[in-house]
């Protein structure tokens, strides 16, 4: 680097081809070394009958496709994948915009508070997930116990939280949403504050109440801000596997698999390699739009 | 059309700190152009922003057309309000921006049109209406924002400090504009400025506020030729009126009456003044210096005169003030005193 640097020549502009190549060269190595590689590899392993421990390896077309596309569990992960990213985004904006609000406005505590509403984001995402799972925990879950005490269900009969397909499904959205809201709502929060107050004053003087307010001046002021968080939260729970893996396992009877769970079910504990590779390509349509979208804001943000 | 009336009205933004607005009690006449002049964190922005409803009043009473409006939110109050940065809604077209205070007044769909394009056309704005707030010049968003004031026909229109964002050469223009403007519409305007220069030549009475008091509330003529304090006899005028302590009590004269005793007629009272600075202003020279001689020897003073080529740096110069331009003030209160025989000598 330092040899790099003194070749910068002395013309006043500070640019030397070598100083950025140099200071470019990491990050374009950490991504070919660690997402193209093993893109290249699943794409590659995709269309062969690979399998761990065994060495051979043959080209067998479409046929890990062919066979995905036939098995009920594929369908139902792709279902999950988009039910839990779109679904737990619903929740997530919803919430983090009236958080964002909430917190908005000076009160007492409110340090303690937005405090408190970080700390899901702060925490490893496993951790909170196995802090889930003991929450709705057949037997121990604190929540079933509250119910029981509140004489909502007789002992023993609460529901079996991540137990029955539908309250499984429901609870991994939540557990998602729960994930996610803290981010959003920091974000939604910053572009609150940028917003002046003269603008929401005047929205008040012209006749605007709180409804009106909200909704025709402020958050479509934030729809640039607002398009990051949902974008960043899209991505995160899409390609997000350690909620489920922890908290079902993408059971029951495979009702709670998304797209990456069951890619890791067959791929590697499974064995299948070919078909877990196949199984990931999947994702890639949907992250492609995705990262479209994201430049097209990053850009946006740059012009204004 | 409403008349403003504040009564007592007091806010305190910390208790146990010292109120932005103490006591002010006011009335607007029908139509009028009042305008809030002080310096700043004289208390005329808070004043204005609890006539608008933004802020409520910790005591006293804010009425309008007769009506208490303590209780009513902004929109119950039929104000209009442009606020020094305009506050132009961003992501809205001028058309919708103007059009706004209609829908959230939920006048009818059908008449949107008709009321903006009047608005528009009242300010010549009526080719832009397609534009976003960003792709216009600062004397354009301005008029966007009186649009979108007027386009509801307000019982009362407050501006808060509206041309201090403009350049010098534009807010001249931009000032005669809004006169224009509000003698078309004739509704009765609140306007809050720093700029004595704005109060003087837009304002049908002025109330002069300082600290969150009321030091005067007259006409232009009145605030300038009988200043109710020494406070209000220097914040207007430029340069400020000269005070000079006598005895028992503060005399003040106006740069313009403090001239050399050529120029001098009836009753004067004559002062030796040695110049040691000098402005040339084009059309005018400022002439600062000091006393000397008499009781008043070394005070210092300030004359404004057409020309002043006979003057020199440094030169002693036979002065005069007229008597009757004479103000008096107690030291103590600060007030204005009756005019009084005084021994210059």
């Amino acid at each position: 680097m330092a040899v790099n640097a003194a070749r910068i020549k002395s013309d006043g502009t500070g640019q030397s081809p070598f100083l950025s190549t140099a200071m470019f060269a990491p990050a374009v190595l950490y991504i070919l070394l660690l997402v193209g590689g093993p893109f290249v590899l699943a794409i590659f392993y995709a269309f062969s009958d690979a399998r761990i421990g065994n060495a051979e390896l043959h080209f067998v077309g479409l046929e890990n496709f062919r066979s995905i596309l036939e098995s009920p569990s594929f369908r139902v992960a792709i279902r999950n994948s988009l039910v839990f990213t779109i679904g737990s985004q619903i929740v997530v904006v919803v919430s983090a915009n009236i958080l964002a609000i909430a917190l908005e406005t000076a009160f007492r505590g409110r340090g303690i508070v937005r405090f408190l509403i970080l700390l899901p984001w702060v925490a490893p995402i496993s951790l909170g997930a196995i802090g889930w799972k003991w929450i709705l925990d057949s037997i121990y879950s604190v929540i079933s116990w509250t119910l029981v005490a509140l004489h909502f269900f007789k002992p023993f009969s609460a529901p079996m939280w991540l137990g029955e397909p539908h309250l499984a499904i429901a609870s991994v959205l939540l557990v998602h949403s729960w994930r996610i809201i803290p981010f959003s709502t920091v974000i939604l929060l910053a572009g609150r504050t940028a917003i002046p107050k003269d603008i929401p004053e005047a929205a008040a003087v012209d006749g605007a109440g709180f409804w009106r307010t909200q909704f025709q001046i402020v958050i479509p002021m934030m729809r640039p801000i607002l398009s990051v968080a949902v974008l960043f939260g899209l991505i995160f729970t899409f390609t997000d596997m350690t909620v489920v893996y922890i908290l079902t396992a993408g059971g029951p009877f495979d009702s709670t698999q998304t797209l990456p769970s069951l890619a890791f079910a067959l791929g590697i504990q499974g064995s299948d390699l070919a078909a877990g590779a196949a199984i990931s390509l999947f994702l890639v349509p949907l992250l492609v739009i995705l990262a479209y979208f994201m430049l097209r804001v990053a850009r946006r943000a740059e012009v204004s | 059309m409403a008349v403003v009336e504040t009564r007592d009205v007091t806010k305190v933004f910390k208790e146990g700190h010292l109120g932005a607005v103490n006591n002010v009690s006011f009335e607007t006449r029908e139509g009028e152009f009042l305008v809030f002049l002080g310096p700043s964190g004289s208390g005329k922005t808070t004043l204005l922003r609890m006539i608008a409803g933004l802020e409520t009043p910790t005591s006293g009473k804010i009425l309008i057309g007769g009506q208490v409006v303590n209780d009513l939110s902004p929109r119950e109050r039929r104000v209009a309000m442009v606020f020094q940065s305009y506050a132009l809604y961003p992501h809205l077209s001028v058309y919708k921006n103007i059009a706004f205070p209609l829908k959230a007044q939920n006048v009818p769909k059908d008449q949107h049109r008709k009321k903006v394009e009047w608005a528009a056309g009242l300010l010549g704005i009526g080719a832009l209406l397609e534009r976003k707030p960003r792709e216009l010049s600062g004397g354009e968003r301005q008029r966007v924002a009186l649009a979108r004031a007027i386009v509801r026909e307000p019982a009362v229109f407050l501006l808060d400090e509206p041309l201090s964002n403009l350049d010098a050469k534009l807010r001249a223009s931009a000032r005669e504009e809004l006169e224009r403007f509000h003698r078309s519409v004739g509704t009765t305007s609140i306007y809050v400025t720093h700029d004595q220069v704005e109060a003087m030549a837009m304002g049908d009475r002025i109330l002069v506020l300082n600290k969150g008091v009321v030091h005067q509330l007259g006409t232009p003529t009145e605030v300038y030729d009988n200043p109710a304090d020494t406070f209000v006899a220097t914040f207007l005028g430029s340069p400020p009126m000269n005070l000079v302590e006598l005895g028992d009590v503060i005399v003040g004269f106006r740069p313009e009456h403090f001239l050399p005793s050529v120029n001098a007629t009836g009753t004067t009272i004559p002062l030796r003044f040695e110049v040691d600075n000098m402005e040339y202003l084009g059309s005018e020279w400022i002439v600062s210096g000091t006393i000397a001689g008499g009781k008043l020897d070394s005070k210092k003073a300030v004359s404004r005169l057409p020309s002043a080529q006979h003057l020199r740096h440094a030169g002693v110069y036979d002065f005069v003030v007229p008597t009757r331009t004479l103000k008096f003030f107690d030291p103590a209160t600060q007030r204005r005193v009756p005019e009084r025989e005084i021994q210059w000598q």
